[in-house]
């Protein structure tokens, strides 16, 4: 029996290069929401050190360690990326996220001149740094931002936006360009 | 306009949605009359200044109580809907 | 004409451009204004009301008189002015209100009749007879008065929207604002600088001075210089400030690729929303007219921008040059002319005392009573105590003063203070938040005032941003004191215009505050000074001046308009870029998308998302014989739908079954693992929120299931509760929509083609009705839930989104084998009419459960949201509209949704209306039409007649009354 075959949420969207600005796809295999109860937050935290060796990240920011990250997703609630996760039943609500996402690396000298005209975000170096994630907006869509460097950085959208936020960061990385 | 999440700091006003005035957490008990309970879902103070009112920070899921002047615009700050009512 | 040897552009590297269809030659650099002066053109538009000619007044964003069209097709732009549009080779201008052409336009007539065309003219001339207003007043009026139109076409030019935050936007370019940014930039503070010019240093580019020695323009070409190798300082050139708003917002407008040709990705403009901490207002001050008898022929121009054409274009504005004056500055301009070899013919200062020290005929204590010349100034007269005299001239270089830029410090309902030595408003401090005025918004007229008061302000907002300033050594320029007496009005035979761009006149001032129109925002709004384009920048000051002198009060009472954003023009095209064509709203596509539309579907919007309508196949004509089809394969074999766009939200938790039974009307905490229950929501005040499904994955652990039109609405209302109300549940929501591609296999044929997919078969005992499992399908772990909205014996079946489409298409390939196939919106929706069930067409805000026969669902153990409102009286009245089924039983055999319900002989109208329609259908199953509606004690009501009435389409047809579940009425296909 033949198996299903898998297709990303970008697939035949990218990679695409404006100017000095490069869009591709982050491949997200595992990904899980983790949301502590009450209570349980200092436990989850705990739990995810020992087995993937991150912490429970702080609002707005995210931690990693290897492969294994976790990107802060809201009151009270993390990503965790790349890893398996420890048994948290009785301590966090876990579900599955690795397919609900869109995720689209932006980098390049015109990224964050780019997400400027999409992000109503301060992205500046100095105020948003590397560990640094914030839950904003791309245009009208809800989106995840986070900084991988100085000149990259990851977005995440809901998956059936996929098209969408490829058109509006290319849209915008073509009014970059062509300011030359 | 700018609004402040308790997570999340300042942020543009186009994250937020307006949900009305914080009395909208004084819930009553079912066995509150109804004349009450209609006080409750419809009247509202109309204050000029201070002011207290509900927005939800949709991109971070916070429910959060505003403290607002509505004559002079400024934004004191936000508490978590959540903290306000423990 | 262009004079050798003067001006910042080289006059060598021309640029060609046309206006009115004539070439004209300018030079790189160059504004259309300075290179339609350098060509000896001073007639430029027509007026707005009474078509009168007019030239070029200012030389910057405040120009009320040279408006014109640039650029031709559909994006070409009305109402530009003349003085901000850079030249580049190509450019198309055209200038307007006017015909057939701008030296002879028949309209000029209304000019004649002026005497009747006053302020308040439209208000007491076109009241009567009532209805000729829209029909012919109106229209007329439109077309004679008026200012340039768009093309009515789409334009296709891009547009951009941006964000930028820093510690300080400094508003403004010249010696203060470049001193402020200097000053704060050395202290470390991000700074934006941002100047409506295309080059920045503002006055420095218009006057023959010097700073430290150097001419102005290299102090100000080093000082830029310096900011532009500063990483923590953005200079935005072509930008205007636009607006202050709440926060440290400002609105702020780039002329990015206006000064190009149009194409490419290049934006024409960009409307920056700025985030500072601290501001600085730094935008100057306009000189404003004196309004003397037809003061407004081409050729009558402001003294600075008179200058500031011979000095930063090297354009003289005439070749006899008169000057007239109320203040010193006035005299610089004639300085400037002769020092050109400019011919200036009279000096004429209105102070009887002023010292004028220049080798040109001077005139103290005079005043230019009229001007002469049709479409350009010819003559002057001037009186004085020497008598009155005619002077030729071909240009009046006039000063009446200086208005400081306060504008930006008012928008947020602050009021100007008037300052008596300056005779005009200036700024107070803490009209904005966060905001400091400096140099001449500030009243600080001599450039090294200028220069001093940006650094006195850009040293405080280093302070107040925690860095420290060093105080330079301020570079020294000029110090020349400003000196003005008053002059507002010259008496004399002819109009003496106010607002150049409205036709506003002196009399029309007078006759507002006669009419009792004595209030500035009344006497505004009866003559229309200070409106359109210009927003009054060159009038206001002198109109209140006259409307204080015409009721007895001095000019601080009498106060000024408010001043609102935006300072200049905002393009609409810039204020919505990014949320034209596709970026209007996130487009929302199933992981089925594309399968759909390889089949032939139309894809349709369900809120943002894009789902399939029907799927034609080969000899299908029309979408009700695809959509026919599609129902009837559903009914005796197997259709497949994508359902995925339902919101589906994962609760969990200790008190999460708790939380469930607060939210939902009915009890989910009694649902066993394993199963699936209806579900209905309540807003608070008793009406319905949503419906959906409940499958309980373990103890404290949820799948619940909302409409695609309603999930962000619902998410947010669970949120609300779990955090507002119910903090006290240990309870968490996710959203998974997105993570699962779910799709529905519905009819008898269902559990045949499951079977041979699924990894582990299932039967009425393994998954009866109502039940969910995990399953494993083609080797990906899923889900599987037996539920139906189509009435048949049905699943949804759900896998990580990855594999959606290719789960959907091997779907759909084998339902094509079993005599089904995929089905597509038209059809859902017949399926599920054809069951009564209830979509948000029926559940629309207004319904209560009472209404849709849902009151039983309604638990009294418990409280839940919308309990105690729904059970009041008025909420379960028996003669509410109630939710029921409609057949047609007379000759019309067509139903419309929206159409109205009345009894069958009862006139259709209001008073005897009984109920709406709300969801149609025509049923091959049942064949026939089918209606769900509300009927005033529709419930009593079934096998009466009732007569539908669509007044909109014309359509009426008689109705039997009967229960919405027009088919399978016991469910037994559900179970079978």
């Amino acid at each position: 029996m033949a198996n299903l075959i898998a297709r990303s949420a970008c697939a035949g969207l990218l990679p695409v290069t404006i100017g000095s600005v490069t869009l591709s796809e982050v491949r997200i295999d595992q990904m899980a929401s983790v949301a502590p109860f009450k209570g349980k937050e200092a436990m989850v935290s705990e739990a995810l050190k020992a087995a993937c060796g991150i912490a429970f990240p702080a609002p707005n920011r995210t931690t990693s360690k290897g492969a294994a990250r976790a990107v802060w997703a809201g009151q009270g609630r993390a990503n965790v990326i790349g890893c398996d996760l420890p048994d948290l039943s009785g301590m966090a609500a876990v579900t599955d996220q690795a397919d609900g996402v869109a995720a689209v690396k932006i980098e390049g000298d015109g990224a964050e001149a780019a997400l400027a005209r999409l992000v109503p975000l301060d992205l500046r170096a100095a105020t948003f740094k590397r560990g640094h994630t914030a839950r904003s907006l791309v245009n009208h869509m809800t989106a995840s931002i986070s900084r991988l460097g100085p000149k990259s950085f990851e977005i995440m959208v809901m998956r059936s936006m996929a098209q969408t936020l490829v058109h509006e960061l290319t849209e915008a990385a073509e009014g970059v360009a062509a300011r030359g | 306009m700018r609004l402040i999440c308790p997570h999340c700091g300042e942020r543009d006003r186009r994250e937020f949605t307006y949900q009305g005035a914080a009395e909208i957490l004084a819930r009553p008990s079912p066995e509150v009359g109804n004349d009450d309970w209609a006080d409750y879902l419809h009247l509202r103070e109309n204050p000029a200044g201070e002011t207290k009112d509900m927005w939800y920070h949709d991109p971070c899921g916070a429910w959060i109580v505003m403290h607002r002047d509505t004559v002079s615009h400024a934004v004191h700050g936000g508490e978590l809907a959540s903290e306000v009512r423990k | 004409m262009r004079i050798e040897g003067r001006g910042l552009v080289d006059a060598s590297k021309t640029v060609s451009f046309s206006f009115d269809g004539r070439m004209v030659t300018g030079a790189e650099g160059d504004t259309v204004a300075s290179a339609l002066l350098a060509n000896d053109i001073r007639l430029v538009a027509r007026s707005f009301k009474y078509h009168r000619p007019r030239g070029i007044l200012t030389s910057g964003s405040e120009e009320p008189n040279a408006l014109v069209t640039t650029g031709s097709g559909a994006g070409a732009e009305p109402n530009v002015r003349a003085t901000m549009i850079e030249v580049h080779e190509g450019l198309v201008v055209r200038s307007q209100n006017r015909w057939p052409s701008l030296g002879f336009d028949v309209l000029s007539i209304n000019d004649l009749a002026a005497p009747f065309f006053g302020a308040g003219f439209y208000y007491k001339t076109f009241m009567w007879p009532r209805a000729f207003w829209e029909g012919l007043y109106e229209p007329l009026i439109r077309r004679a008065a008026g200012l340039g139109a768009l093309s009515g076409r789409n334009n296709e030019d891009r547009y951009e929207r941006a964000h930028a935050f820093c510690d300080l936007v400094v508003i403004g370019a010249g010696p203060a604002g470049l001193m402020a940014a200097l000053t704060a930039a050395r202290a470390g503070a991000d700074v934006i600088l941002a100047d409506e010019d295309s080059r920045m240093g503002g006055r420095m580019l218009a006057e023959a001075e010097e700073i430290d020695g150097k001419p102005g323009h290299v102090w100000v070409a080093d000082a830029v210089a310096e900011l532009a190798g500063m990483e923590n300082v953005r200079l935005m050139p072509r930008t205007t400030v636009t607006g202050a708003y709440d926060q440290g917002t400002y609105g702020a407008l780039e002329r990015v690729g206006l000064h190009k040709a149009a194409g490419g990705h290049l934006p024409r403009e960009c409307f920056w929303r700025i985030v500072a901490r601290r501001s600085i207002l730094a935008a100057g001050a306009l000189e404003r007219p004196i309004a003397f008898p037809n003061n407004d022929r081409p050729g009558i121009m402001n003294a600075g921008a008179v200058r500031a054409y011979l000095n930063r274009w090297g354009v003289a504005a005439g070749k006899s040059v008169a000057v007239y004056g109320n203040n010193d500055s006035a005299h610089q301009t004639a300085r400037d002319l002769m020092d050109a070899g400019v011919e200036v013919v009279a000096v004429i200062d209105s102070r009887k005392d002023a010292v004028v020290a220049l080798d040109a005929p001077v005139i103290t204590g005079g005043r230019v009573t009229g001007t002469k010349g049709r479409l350009g100034l010819e003559e002057i007269t001037v009186v004085s105590d020497n008598g009155e005299r005619q002077i030729k001239a071909d240009c009046l270089a006039v000063s009446g003063g200086w208005n400081p830029t306060v504008h930006l410090a008012c928008h947020m309902n602050g009021r100007p203070v008037w300052d008596e030595a300056i005779q005009s408003f200036l700024p107070k401090p803490g009209m904005i938040p966060g905001m400091e005025a400096a140099g001449a918004a500030n009243g600080a007229f001599s450039t090294a005032g200028c220069l001093a008061d940006g650094e006195r302000a850009g040293i405080e907002a280093a302070k107040d941003l925690g860095r420290k300033a060093a105080k330079a050594k301020t570079p020294r320029a000029s110090e020349a004191a400003y000196r003005i007496e008053p002059l507002w009005v010259v008496e004399g035979k002819g109009r003496q215009w106010l607002d150049f761009q409205n036709d506003v006149t002196v009399k029309d001032v007078r006759l507002a505050a006669k009419e009792n129109y004595a209030s500035v925002e009344h006497m505004k709004r009866y003559t229309t000074q200070g409106m359109a384009p210009d927003q009054g920048k060159n009038s206001n000051v002198a109109a209140l001046a006259v409307l204080a002198d015409a009721t007895g009060r001095g000019i601080p009472e009498t106060g000024t308009t408010t001043y609102r954003p935006p300072f200049v023009p905002v393009s609409i095209a810039a204020m919505g870029a990014g949320a034209q064509g596709k970026g209007f709203a996130p487009q929302r596509f199933t992981t089925s998308h594309n399968a759909s539309v390889e089949r032939g579907a139309p894809m349709i919007e369900a809120g943002m998302w894009y789902r399939p309508s029907y799927f034609p196949r080969p000899g299908e004509t029309t979408w009700r014989q695809a959509c026919d089809r599609e129902v009837t394969m559903a009914r005796e074999a197997v259709g497949i739908c994508d359902v995925s766009t339902l919101g589906k939200i994962d609760v969990q938790g200790p008190d999460a079954a708790a939380f469930l039974d607060f939210v939902y009307t009915n009890s989910m905490s009694t649902l066993p693992v394993g199963k699936v229950r209806y579900g209905l929501m309540l807003r608070e005040d008793g009406h319905v929120m949503d419906d959906g499904t409940c499958a309980r994955f373990g103890a404290g652990h949820f799948v619940i299931t909302t409409t695609t039109a309603a999930a962000a609405l619902v998410m947010r209302h669970l949120e609300f509760v779990a955090q507002g109300l119910r903090p006290d549940l240990d309870v968490q929501l996710v959203s998974v929509t997105e993570e699962w591609a779910q799709f529905g296999v519905v009819g008898p044929k269902s559990r045949a083609l499951l079977n041979d997919l699924l990894d582990a078969p299932i039967s009425d005992e393994t998954l009866p009705y109502m039940g969910h499992q995990s399953i494993s399908v083609l080797g990906v772990k899923g889900r599987l839930f037996r539920i139906s909205f189509s009435g048949e014996h049905a699943y949804e079946i759900a896998v990580p989104a990855r594999f959606g489409e290719a789960l959907y298409r091997d779907l759909v390939e084998r339902a094509e084998m079993l005599g089904g196939g995929a089905y597509g919106m038209e059809a859902l929706n017949v399926l599920r009419i054809e069951k009564g069930h209830i979509t948000h067409a029926e559940i629309h805000g207004r319904t209560t459960a009472f209404d849709i026969g849902f009151d039983r669902m309604i638990s009294r153990k418990k409280d839940c949201i919308g309990q105690k409102m729904a059970a009041r009286e008025g909420m379960i009245d028996e003669s509410r509209e109630q939710l029921v089924g409609l057949r047609p039983v007379g000759e019309v055999k067509q139903l419309t949704a929206g159409a109205h319900l009345f009894i069958e002989d009862a006139p259709a109208t209001r008073e005897n209306d009984q109920g709406y329609v709300t969801s149609v259908c025509y049923s091959p199953t049942v064949q026939s039409f089918l209606g769900l509606g509300f009927l005033k004690n529709g419930r009593a009501r079934y096998g009466e007649k009732v007569r539908l009435v669509d007044h909109l389409r014309g359509v009426e047809a008689i109705c039997e009354v009967v229960n919405p579940v027009f088919f399978d009425p016991e469910g037994g296909r559900l179970r079978g």
